[in-house]
């Protein structure tokens, strides 16, 4: 049986300048928060930014973000029925949506 | 923006990490690009499984019969000095990782090795708990990270090979970080960017395996080989959900506690299709997915359409000594395994294909090496479990000798290359708003290959899956869309450059399949099932105009490694 969450996520390239948005994403009791945020990629919205590498296995460390304001990976988290609130990492330089500067600066090209 | 360097490592998996560390001591400066974070992307840190190589800390061994076991799983299309290489430099390469500190699992001084399908003995080391991947991508990390010669560079995706006359002499990327397009003047440059593993629904590797290194290599007029031949993981974890763990992680628990495979009747049915398990874990990949979609087909399948993997009749104290840790986040997961099963189905694990390349990973164009899962050709039509790790550091590190060796010798200033500027207006092509939705199309794209290119082909579906290719490579168009310079992680332009590459590879891995009429290895084909002795050829694949173009026979194997 399908439960739905509704996943309310922060969106902009400036930290000062964002916006909230909601979705109701339908899930499978289980399911990870970023499968949720996959989910509204594929059926609302392509243009949601957000990192990720290894999907499900919590190896590569991208999918950082912050929770109803605590620190977590949205690979590991689960979705629930109710409202989540989904925002970039707050102490790090934010790129896009979700997205934020995560890499060590010597590994950064051009030194940003 | 623009970076000039001797050696450029695409990709920072093991090979892309070992190749680095071996051209600075060679004496080359290296720019290491990922399209992700370093060395936490690709394959190997999610390699939760074995390393096989031919150690002889278990039991007496010698790289030849390593070889031998490679050949045999390879249906007699390895290419036998690559091979001869693996095994031969494999033990080489182990140790030094072990000095590394990489920490192989021991016991009483002695680096433990275990029995895995396909092999005559036990021959495969790993790193506990589940943790072989990350413990080899984290030993190669902070080894790269103490080398000031090799500068890194994340979030740097390569859309095309630079070329000047029929040399590469770099790369063109487009900076994921800012979105704004990069000129890396490179004197030699090596493909590490793993497989394919991306195109398909059900896979068990990252979201950055879409098989870019092929792509970037055919349209630089480079050849493929073995293209065909996609290696499907036999019990890849179905359900229930399980999140934190990668779907390959059943693997292990049946080297050490062999496991059950059971139908929806509870029967174990492996038999039936010629294998005989008995408890214990033999069935190779190739043969484990057969036998279990067969299974599925026949209508005794579990409800998520795979099969039963079941540990129940394993006492309680040997289930936590295997699993250590592991149990405690299977609890998590509501998964108790001396009171149920869980249901597995062949996953999209490995590509035995790639880029072509003779013994010192040089392709057929100067310039342009590979190493790693990006190569093809030592695992002919079905890869030897245990040789994906042990090729990425034999290949990554005799890639890093050959590039920079090259690259010493190389007094093409660099600087110059004939298709930058074409690369750069693609990179910042302005197509204004396009209503495109990529994500929709990478997911359609992964259904169609999963589908109709998965482990059981045959014309009809190889033939329907053409046409979709065909017409979502149109839908697509010739420039990303949305325009440049709106900053970082537009994720619609990186998508599209991502679907440009998985597109052109998802049609040579089914022009190769449909051409090879015959059942071998990794291709099955249920219209052809017999293996066909005229077809104990390998195939490759260039691309002409547009057109992928396929050729075979071992004169082609010369001429596409020739340089």
């Amino acid at each position: 049986m399908s439960a739905r969450a509704k996943l309310t996520i922060w969106r902009g390239t400036k930290a000062k300048a964002g916006r909230w948005e909601s979705h109701e994403v339908p899930f499978e009791q289980g399911q990870s928060v970023l499968d949720g945020l996959r989910w509204i990629r594929i059926n609302r919205d392509p243009t949601l930014a957000i990192r990720f590498s290894c999907i499900n296995a919590n190896a590569c460390k991208e999918c950082m973000i912050e929770l109803d304001g605590k620190t977590v990976y949205a690979c590991t988290e689960r979705l629930l029925p109710r409202e989540m609130k989904i925002a970039p990492l707050s102490n790090k330089q934010l790129v896009r949506d979700l997205v934020t500067e995560i890499a060590p600066p010597g590994e950064r090209f051009g030194g940003r | 923006m623009r970076a000039e360097t001797d050696v450029l490592v695409i990709g920072s998996g093991a090979a892309g990490m070992y190749a680095a560390i071996e051209a600075v001591r060679a004496g080359a400066r290296v720019l290491l690009a990922d399209r992700s974070l370093i060395g936490r992307g690709g394959a190997t840190v999610m390699a939760q499984m074995t390393v096989a190589v031919a150690l002889g800390a278990e039991t007496p061994d010698h790289w030849t019969h390593h070889y031998n076991d490679t050949l045999a799983a390879g249906r007699g299309l390895c290419n036998r000095d690559l091979a001869r290489l693996l095994c031969e430099q494999g033990p080489d390469c182990i140790r030094a990782m072990d000095d590394w500190g990489v920490g192989w699992a021991r016991k009483d001084g002695r680096i433990t090795q275990a029995m895995a399908p396909g092999h005559d003995r036990p021959r495969c080391v790993y790193v506990d708990f589940l943790n072989t991947g990350p413990a080899v991508s984290k030993t190669l990390r902070t080894v790269v990270n103490k080398i000031p010669a090799i500068r890194r560079a994340g979030d740097l995706c390569v859309v095309d090979l630079l070329r000047n006359g029929g040399d590469v002499v770099g790369a063109a990327a487009l900076h994921l970080g800012s979105g704004a397009p990069v000129i890396i003047d490179a004197k030699a440059t090596i493909i590490a960017t793993g497989g394919l593993t991306r195109l398909y629904r059900r896979n068990s590797a990252s979201a950055n395996m879409g098989g870019d290194g092929y792509a970037l290599a055919l349209r630089a007029d480079a050849a493929l080989t073995d293209m065909e031949f996609v290696q499907f993981f036999p019990i890849g974890h179905l359900a229930p959900r399980l999140i934190g763990m990668d779907p390959i992680m059943w693997d292990p628990f049946r080297y050490k506690l062999g496991g059950r495979l059971l139908n929806n009747r509870g029967e174990e049915f492996t038999q039936n299709y010629g294998v005989i398990e008995d408890g214990k874990y033999v069935i190779t990949r190739d043969a484990g997915s057969y036998a279990i979609l067969k299974e599925v087909e026949a209508g005794r399948g579990s409800p998520h359409g795979g099969v039963y993997l079941s540990f129940q009749h394993v006492p309680e104290a040997e289930l936590r000594a295997a699993f250590g840790p592991v149990i405690d986040r299977l609890a998590n997961n509501g998964i108790d395994l001396t009171k149920m099963p869980v249901e597995v189905a062949p996953i999209a694990h490995y590509h035995m294909g790639g880029i072509a390349v003779n013994d010192a990973m040089q392709t057929g164009l100067p310039g342009l090496f590979a190493a790693g899962e990006a190569v093809g050709g030592a695992n002919g039509a079905n890869r030897l479990s245990g040789n994906a790790i042990t090729e990425a550091l034999v290949f990554g590190r005799r890639a890093g000798q050959s590039a920079a060796e090259y690259a010493s010798r190389n007094a093409t200033p660099s600087g110059h290359a004939d298709n930058a500027a074409a690369a750069l207006d693609l990179i910042a092509a302005d197509a204004g708003p396009r209503d495109l939705n990529t994500a929709a199309m990478l997911q359609a794209l992964q259904a169609i290959m999963q589908d109709d290119v998965g482990p059981l082909r045959t014309e009809a579906r190889l033939t329907r899956a053409l046409a979709q290719i065909d017409s979502m490579t149109k839908e697509l168009g010739r420039l990303p869309p949305g325009s440049p310079g709106q900053g970082g992680f537009d994720m619609r332009r990186l998508e599209w450059f991502d679907l440009r590459n998985m597109l052109l590879v998802a049609r040579a891995v089914t022009q190769a399949a449909l051409a090879r009429t015959e059942t071998r290895g990794a291709q099955q084909r249920e219209d052809y099932p017999r293996t066909a002795p005229e077809w104990a050829v390998n195939q490759f694949v260039t691309q002409r105009d547009d057109k992928i173009e396929l050729s075979r026979s071992a004169a082609c194997a010369e001429a596409a490694v020739a340089s």
